[in-house]
């Protein structure tokens, strides 16, 4: 959060209409030496193969719980995710010996420098700025409801990414929930999460 | 553009222009208590069943006579067989805007599951009707009558298919087996007419569809139905066939299977609200109940027609409980029994 | 000719002026409801249904159609804007869509996706009024054996289609199957994987996933340079409407052969879904260009949108020959019918021939109508680009809670977007293919049961896959497709020696 609150977005972000914002186009990401610092793909690497080996290990235990055999009459319930998860775990741990073995042979503290990066601490604050609120706007839903977040949500962005005056942000956040309300709530009849707000207007 | 479209929707009259004018208006009825904000009423089934059919039925009724001033909201919660729609009602405790519309699943699922709810975490309001179940085959098939059927099925297993695993087909099916001792393949399928089109299709080799699901095959001379399993004959008498009318299929009883099932439609609230709350929305589905489109509906589908509110209905529901219970343990259905 | 006739006799019913009103009302809303991702087809349907209750049943169900077309043609805008699948069938469409937006060429690729979902539509269409008699009973045809058959063709048809490592192919596959087992196994009524959560109950369901997997990691993807997306501004007007259907003649036999995919998917019933995967498998498997395939070739929206369509409009054959949907769209407007008091089934082309032919004739105008609508609105949906990065990255945040709630109305559902969305940032940066993960997720569940429902059939027997010819030879389509780039390797590897 305090990454937020503590840069000002360093962005021109008005994209205007003209060509200058468009360029950017289908660029390849271009590995990025760690220069100036950052997470390493070889971190990101083992980090994700990690997390797949836990979940082909879940996947193992609560299939030999239901029964992972091979009845008269077919597979049980536990068969497909029982082998699933075991190729998962296998193939992941291949992967995290591959990814083990190319770190490697750079020997010793060499490594740190040529390692391509995954994020840079630039990128990440950027990501952050746009991540961070989001992920609050998605827990306050369940306490404030989801037009007023989302109300929130877009006069955050608009007035701390966009630029915009604090008075059109607030005007268009209220705009987006209130069409919103009308859509969902009053012509196709769908309940979206209301909050105390709603409970106050009698919704 | 969704400002174009909304204001195309509002001239269609859809339930926007009734809430925004109920909006506030708080009038009296005689039970001196009416909704103040859209009713939601929970499906426990996914969107296209026959519960979400009749919740919609209900919902279009309910607007088409204004019988209400707020709209009524359908919310399909289907996953784990109904459970989370049940735990979203059980959670709303004392509030008189949710509704929650029953099958079967009510008894089965917490049974089948183990996830903790039952009927009595929630409101009684009214059992809008019984939905009917009858024994079908192939009308290529050899067997003209029930003894013939079980027969053939003693004789080698046959293939029974139905909705979902441990709910009411299946729980039919195994208390065909213990009545008479037949075994039988039972093939899970997702929904009603998946099933009965396996049956047309000769992959199974019976069913126990209800009436709406497989009417339209009989009609069409593909199925053969056997025997209902009610305690009475079904009550259209108008034909159906060349030669048959609902009222001509035996019961099961009749063709000596002692088997009965029948399967709940009704409406429950949330746990907790006030008894002038519970009245209006018993009210409110009795008048439902006289509109010629639910009658309609009713033919239709050949239901049972019996309702039920108060006493008489929680008296129904808790015997309901137990022969679910006795018919699941039986069959080896209950949470880790198997 | 009798079905000319009553087809005739349908138009002069679909043309009634209110019915063309609805018909432009429901093509309006269906297209809304398509780009909301969540509430598309089948939802957006139910929810409008009990509004066509006190319409006459012909406008009712003209009016819905409508509005499923509009929800068709809607799925594919936010697939190729903004990489969010509106629409299970429209996740193909992203992997050249969305590259071609980027390049620039957003209403290239719309006019593209319209065009081929129209003519899609339109061979089903064509195909229901004069063979539906004839093609009714394959369905019946159907067992589950041959349903698996099916589903292992969509898998065989689809391998290889990830760039990169196998290893990762085969981990994010994995991953996807295993995601699409979680919840309650629909054979046995057991829960599996959920580790006691109630939460868990449910299962991933395949919509959240994609939102996630392939909506917030892309808006985390793009701000990663700055604040704005990848897309580029083109000059917008309805000249590229002209000038991409000057190009799309010479796609016709990629057209055709995906048309006729979908057909077949949708009868079966497969569903669009499977059609839209399979379709694109076929045709970057057979086109010269295969590398440049999720690069952002035409040929990699035209295959999946017209296999789609066509799959979607054929799925409502079975619906109203033998009662079983072919979609989740269909099995709600099967349910509308009931409530109308027509009874869908072999019977309702005899006892309700109006009916049937005014639908009939509505899916032709309706398609046209469709079309003629989203086509003038290209300039302004491929505008949208252009609003500030702040404000449209907000606003599509928005619209994914909204949808990813509104699939279940659950509020853990907006969580697990949020995470997919992470994990979805993660694996693109690691270069996982999501495609595998995505169409496992998709077809897992569904493939395991035919399998079980299969064996329960047969008593254990896994011979029953090759029981008859249909089945044995879809399996053996299967597994020559499957096999397909080992081949192709091997004849590289016996023809080079020859030329040298």
């Amino acid at each position: 959060m305090p990454l937020v609150t503590g840069e000002e977005p360093r962005h021109p972000p008005r994209a205007p209409d003209g060509a200058a914002a468009g360029a950017v186009g289908m660029e390849l990401h271009v590995p990025q030496t760690a220069a100036h610092g950052g997470v390493g793909v070889g971190t990101m690497e083992a980090v994700a193969s990690l997390g797949f080996m836990a979940a082909g290990a879940a996947a193992i235990w609560d299939s030999l719980r239901l029964g992972a055999g091979w009845a008269a009459d077919g597979p049980q319930t536990g068969y497909f995710p029982f082998w699933i998860g075991l190729l998962l775990v296998t193939a992941s741990a291949i992967n995290l010996v591959g990814v083990a073995l190319a770190a490697r042979p750079r020997g010793g503290e060499l490594r740190g420098r040529a390692a391509p990066l995954f994020l840079s601490w630039e990128q990440l604050r950027t990501v952050a700025t746009v991540f961070v609120p989001t992920a609050i706007y998605v827990a306050a839903i369940p306490f404030i409801g989801l037009y007023v977040a989302s109300a929130l949500l877009v006069a955050w962005f608009m007035w701390r990414l966009g630029g915009f005056g604090p008075l059109r942000a607030t005007a268009s956040g209220v705009a987006t929930a209130l069409v919103a309300f009308a859509v969902f709530e009053i012509w196709f009849l769908v309940a979206l999460p209301k909050g105390p707000l709603e409970e106050l207007l009698g919704y | 553009m969704s400002k174009l479209v909304s204001r195309r929707s509002l001239a269609l009259g859809l339930g926007g222009g009734v809430s925004m004018a109920a909006l506030g208006g708080r009038g009296a009825s005689a039970a001196g208590w009416e909704p103040t904000r859209p009713v939601q009423l929970i499906v426990p089934a996914g969107t296209g069943g026959g519960a979400d059919q009749m919740a919609r039925a209900i919902q279009g009724i309910v607007s088409k006579h204004n019988l209400l001033r707020q709209p009524i909201v359908v919310v399909n919660k289907a996953g784990g067989a109904g459970a989370e729609g049940f735990l979203e009602a059980k959670g709303a405790r004392r509030n008189p805007h949710v509704l929650i519309i029953t099958l079967s699943n009510l008894f089965t699922t917490p049974m089948a599951t183990g996830v903790p709810f039952s009927w009595r975490d929630l409101t009684p309001i009214r059992m809008m009707a019984l939905d009917e179940f009858v024994l079908w085959v192939n009308a290529e098939s050899p067997w003209k009558t029930v003894g013939e059927f079980v027969e053939a099925a003693k004789g080698s297993r046959l293939r029974m298919g139905g909705t979902g695993s441990k709910q009411e087909d299946q729980i039919i099916t195994a208390a065909i087996t213990r009545a008479t001792g037949a075994p039988f393949n039972y093939v899970p399928f997702r929904g009603g007419g998946e099933v009965a089109v396996q049956l047309v299709g000769r992959h199974i080799d019976s069913t126990v569809n209800n009436p709406i699901e497989a009417v339209t095959h009989w009609r069409a001379g593909a199925l053969r139905p056997l025997c209902v399993f009610d305690s009475q004959r079904l009550a259209g008498t108008e034909k159906m066939t060349e030669t048959m009318a609902w009222r001509d299929i035996p019961t099961a009883k009749e063709s000596g299977l002692d088997v009965e099932y029948l399967m709940l439609r009704g409406i429950m609230g949330a746990p907790g609200i006030t008894p002038a709350q519970l009245d209006f929305h018993a009210d409110l589905l009795g008048k439902v109940r006289e509109t010629p489109e639910w009658r309609e509906l009713m033919a239709q589908g050949a239901f049972n027609t019996t309702t039920m509110t108060g006493d008489a209905f929680a008296t129904w529901l808790a015997r309901e409980e137990e022969r679910h219970r006795a018919l699941m343990q039986e069959a080896g259905f209950l949470a880790g029994q198997s | 000719m009798d079905e000319f006739g009553l087809l005739m006799q349908g138009f002069a019913v679909a043309l009634q002026p209110e019915n063309l009103v609805l018909m432009l009302v429901g093509v309006v809303l269906g297209v809304l409801i398509g780009v909301l991702p969540g509430l598309g087809g089948a939802n957006g349907i139910a929810i409008l249904l009990p509004l066509t209750f006190a319409m006459p049943p012909v406008s009712a169900v003209i009016m819905l159609s409508c509005i499923y077309w509009g929800a068709l043609f809607g799925g594919a805008i936010t697939s190729i804007l903004f990489n969010i699948p509106g629409e299970p069938w429209s996740v193909a469409t992203t992997f050249d869509g969305y590259p071609m937006a980027q390049q620039g060429r957003a209403g290239e690729a719309l006019t593209a996706a319209f065009t081929s979902s129209f003519v899609g539509a339109f061979v089903a269409v064509v195909m229901i009024t004069f063979v539906a008699p004839v093609i009714a009973g394959f369905a019946l045809r159907f067992g589950p054996p041959e349903f698996f058959a099916v589903m292992f063709l969509s898998f065989a048809a689809f391998i290889g289609m990830g760039r990169g490592s196998a290893l990762k192919t085969v981990m994010a596959m994995m991953l996807g199957f295993l995601l699409a087992a979680v919840g309650m196994d629909a054979m046995t009524g057991q829960l599996r994987l959920t580790f006691g959560s109630t939460e868990m109950i449910r299962g991933f369901d395949f919509l959240v996933a994609v939102i996630g997997l392939f909506g917030i990691s892309e808006i985390l993807m793009s701000i990663e340079d700055g604040l704005r997306f990848r897309g580029q501004k083109a000059r917008i007007d309805l000249k590229v409407v002209l000038r991409t259907w000057r190009e799309l003649p010479r796609h016709w036999a990629i057209a055709l052969r995906s048309a006729l995919i979908g057909c077949w998917m949708g009868i079966t019933p497969a569903g669009a879904t499977p059609a839209s995967f399979m379709s694109y498998g076929v045709a970057r498997r057979i086109s010269k260009h295969r590398a440049e395939f999720g690069k952002g070739r035409i040929e990699g929206v035209i295959a999946p949108e017209t296999a789609a369509h066509a799959a979607g409009t054929s799925a409502l054959l079975p619906m109203l020959t033998l009662g079983v949907p072919g979609s989740p769209t269909a099995a709600v407007l099967l349910g509308g019918l009931i409530m109308w008091g027509l009874q869908p089934g072999p019977m309702l082309f005899v006892e309700q021939a109006d009916f049937v032919w005014g639908l009939i004739a509505s899916m032709y105008l309706g398609n046209i109508a469709g079309l003629l609508i989203v086509l003038v609105a290209v300039p302004w949906f491929a505008a949208i680009l252009r609003v500030p990065f702040a404000v449209i990255a907000a606003i599509i945040l928005v619209v994914c809670a909204i949808g990813a709630y509104t699939v279940n109305n659950a509020e853990f559902d907006i969580v697990l977007m949020l995470a997919f969305g992470v994990i979805g940032y993660v694996l693109k940066k690691l270069d996982y293919p999501l495609a595998p993960l995505v169409l496992a997720l998709v077809l897992g569940d569904r493939t395991e049961e035919a399998f079980r429902q299969s064996l329960l059939i047969s008593e254990g027997d896994l011979t029953v896959f090759f029981h008859n010819w249909l089945s044995g030879s879809i399996m053996a389509a299967g597994i020559v497709l499957a096999a397909w780039p080992l081949l192709s390797a091997l004849r590289l590897r016996l023809a080079r020696p020859a030329v040298a």
